[in-house]
């Protein structure tokens, strides 16, 4: 199991060449919940696709490490195998692609031939994992994510992320979209996650912190990580707004 | 088709292998009366035939080569053989059949299929019919399964009331072609309410360098009765041309039902130039499954003709259009009765620089009140080289009609791509992903085996576009 992940002074541009991430530090440990907020447009959705390996960027200076090596460089599917999961804010459509074979075939990628799934008991164990998630019909049956309301895409993010089992996780908006109960749901599988994980959760809202209890809150304005602090710098943010605290000079 | 695992990985192109040629007889080169005649005389035809032919090359050498289309200028008939037979003899036993064909039957895994889910199997090499067996139980009942040439011998009142009825010599230049040097090819006949649920299959393989495969399929099944029927077309790579040009005729009585799987891999030397049609009587139904992965220059528009009222027609056609390749496919509906329906889906991939069109019509004649047609075509581009096309023709003579088209053009998205790289899988297992998923709604119509068989090929093909 991987002990850290480190983002090393990072500066990344767009392909079009406009600056967004000016400059991110951040050190996650496993078994740490970090939790990165800020206005929109301030770059969190970038740092987060960067760290997985979005080729629409270019990183013009740092570096990203997982236990010292350097992934900067690596394709998403490399950083993958090292432990990287991004559960993304807007999952895509994959039509004619069935949600069961396809996770699957990713389960076995890291696997050895003795030790990977076979069909059955995999689809076994993703109806066993999506019975905490509640969803309405069988997951196992349908295609990724092609027709799935919104509060099932980011549950089927989630039910990915348990069947993966990442040493780093970086879920990007999780409970944007989603009503009270699948709230619930999402944050009590991601408390109850059966494996060592640094958790990264990219949120706008107080609610989720509510379950996750953050050890550290990051502040991300403008391509920079201006504030870092425990779990009252969200309680201070969701009762004062961002405007109101470091708008104060 | 094929069944069997391969362990070829590099080579895209699993079955370009090719066995030392060894004919029992074979035209030279090009084609004239002297050949056409050779090839009746052979094959000791009855006069009628021989004036078929000979009638049919005539019209041959008038007709124009299409003006739509693919490039065919650079199709040399001159240095093509037309009749090229490997052996004497038929087989309805493996065990009898000589051991460089057997090899390659096995290779492509026919006898395996035969033994465990097919009720019979036709296997075609060069120009003729090398082996052909029906199981016991369906003879009984009065099923026909074997090559043309026996059928124009034992049952010459039966091929002589359909040949040519369905797809007129005279229809196109190779539909002409086909007539004068046809050789080989399937015959089936199914009694009134006989229903053979499990698939008939012919396997046509082209092994000698620069010959020409002209099979003949004549399919007619009576009233009430049910048939599939499928088959696989694989042939080596060669530097030079080779040419298939065959005709397909089915007939689908009053509520009897037809489908006919095709699935076409031939090597990149080949040109498939193919007529294809399906007539259905009243409340009959017809269905065209029609995969193409292989050739060079592939045109072949599989028409359905609803001439009882109620029937009932589909096609779903699939092509993938890869380096050098120039799919021109798609399917024809002709309405001629009332309340009849077709649906026509078609699905293209091109990649690596290749060409896929889809070429449709649908015609709905006057009378044919009541009548619906839906057209659906989907085209995926895996880079920007590669091309795709949509000609779809609407001739609609009546007013109470029902006519809908969709078309699409996707390209595979770099998002889609990151989603699935970011699970762990690689480009080439993303891209085979998103692929399979495309053709889906299409593999999920074809016998398990088949299904698996095609997605593999699908795989193969990717691991040698990207890696």
């Amino acid at each position: 199991m991987k002990k850290s992940l480190v983002i090393e002074n990072l500066y990344v541009k767009s392909v079009d060449g406009k600056e967004i991430l000016k400059g991110i530090s951040l050190i996650i440990k496993q078994n740490e919940i970090h939790a990165l907020m800020g206005p929109n447009g301030g770059g969190k959705s970038t740092l987060a696709q960067v760290i997985m390996g979005h080729p629409g960027f270019v990183i013009t200076k740092g570096k990203i490490l997982v236990d010292g090596k350097n992934i900067t460089k690596l394709s998403p599917d490399k950083r993958a195998k090292l432990g990287i999961f991004l559960g993304f804010q807007y999952p895509i459509e994959v039509p004619g692609v069935n949600f069961a074979n396809f996770l699957r075939m990713a389960a076995n990628e890291n696997k050895t031939k003795n030790e990977k799934f076979s069909p059955i008991a995999f689809r076994n164990l993703v109806k066993e994992k999506a019975a905490k998630l509640v969803f309405s019909e069988d997951i196992t049956k349908r295609f990724l994510n092609e027709g799935f309301s919104g509060g099932e895409k980011k549950k089927a993010e989630i039910l990915q992320m348990t069947l993966l089992k990442p040493s780093f996780a970086i879920l990007d908006e999780p409970d944007s979209g989603l009503d009270v109960d699948a709230l619930k749901y999402i944050s009590k599988t991601i408390m109850n996650l059966d494996f060592p994980v640094g958790l990264v959760v990219i949120t706008h809202y107080q609610r989720i912190l509510h379950y996750l209890k953050p050890d550290f809150v990051h502040v991300l304005i403008n391509g920079k990580i201006i504030k870092s602090g425990g779990a009252d710098l969200a309680e201070a943010i969701e009762k004062n707004g961002y405007e109101k605290i470091f708008n104060k000079k | 088709m094929v069944m069997k695992k391969s362990s070829i990985k590099n080579n895209s192109y699993t079955y370009g292998f090719h066995k030392p040629e060894k004919s029992s007889f074979k035209t030279p080169l090009g084609i004239n009366q002297k050949v056409v005649e050779a090839i009746s005389n052979y094959k000791n035809e009855p006069l009628w035939m021989k004036e078929f032919r000979l009638k049919a090359l005539k019209i041959f050498k008038q007709k124009k080569i299409p003006s739509f289309g693919p490039d065919l200028s650079k199709l040399n008939f001159d240095k093509l053989c037309f009749y090229n037979s490997p052996s004497n003899n038929k087989f309805r036993k493996w065990a009898d059949v000589p051991k460089d064909i057997l090899d390659t039957y096995n290779k492509i895994g026919v006898p395996e299929a035969e033994k465990k889910f097919l009720a019979g199997v036709e296997a075609q090499y060069d120009s003729e019919v090398i082996y052909s067996n029906l199981k016991n139980h369906w003879e009984k009942l009065g099923v026909i399964f074997t090559d043309m040439d026996t059928a124009v011998k034992k049952y010459p009142e039966l091929v002589r009331k359909y040949l040519g009825t369905l797809v007129p010599v005279d229809d196109n230049k190779f539909s002409a072609l086909n007539s004068a040097v046809w050789s080989g090819g399937s015959f089936i006949y199914v009694p009134k309410g006989v229903s053979v649920p499990i698939p008939l299959q012919a396997y046509f393989r082209i092994n000698a360098k620069a010959v020409g495969q002209f099979e003949r399929t004549i399919i007619v099944v009576e009233e009430g009765s049910f048939v599939h029927y499928i088959e696989g077309c694989s042939a080596p790579i060669y530097t030079n041309d080779s040419l298939h040009a065959a005709v397909v005729e089915v007939f689908v009585k009053k509520g009897a039902r037809v489908r006919y799987t095709s699935i076409q891999n031939w090597s990149g030397s080949v040109y498939n130039l193919v007529t294809k049609r399906m007539q259905i009587e009243e409340n009959g139904i017809g269905e065209w499954i029609d995969g193409n992965l292989g050739s060079k220059v592939n045109m072949k528009y599989p028409a359905l003709v609803l001439k009882g009222k109620g029937a009932r027609g589909e096609l779903l056609s699939l092509a993938y259009a890869g380096k050098n390749q120039y799919q021109d496919t798609g399917g024809k509906a002709i309405h001629l009765a009332p309340n009849t329906t077709s649906t026509l889906i078609s699905k293209s991939v091109s990649r690596s620089g290749g060409r896929a069109s889809y070429r449709g019509l649908v015609k709905i004649a006057k009378g044919a009140k009541g009548s619906k047609s839906h057209v659906r075509c989907d085209a995926l581009l895996l880079d920007d080289k590669s091309r795709s096309d949509t000609y779809p023709v609407n001739d609609i003579q009546e007013q109470d009609v029902t006519l809908g088209h969709e078309a699409s053009v996707s390209k595979v998205g770099e998002q889609q791509l990151f989603y699935l790289m970011s699970r762990g899988l690689n480009e080439t297992q993303a891209t085979s992903l998103i692929v399979n998923g495309f053709i889906e709604p299409i593999v999920k119509e074809l016998p398990l085996e088949y299904a698996v068989e095609l997605n593999r090929l699908i795989n193969l093909s990717m691991e040698g576009a990207i890696a």
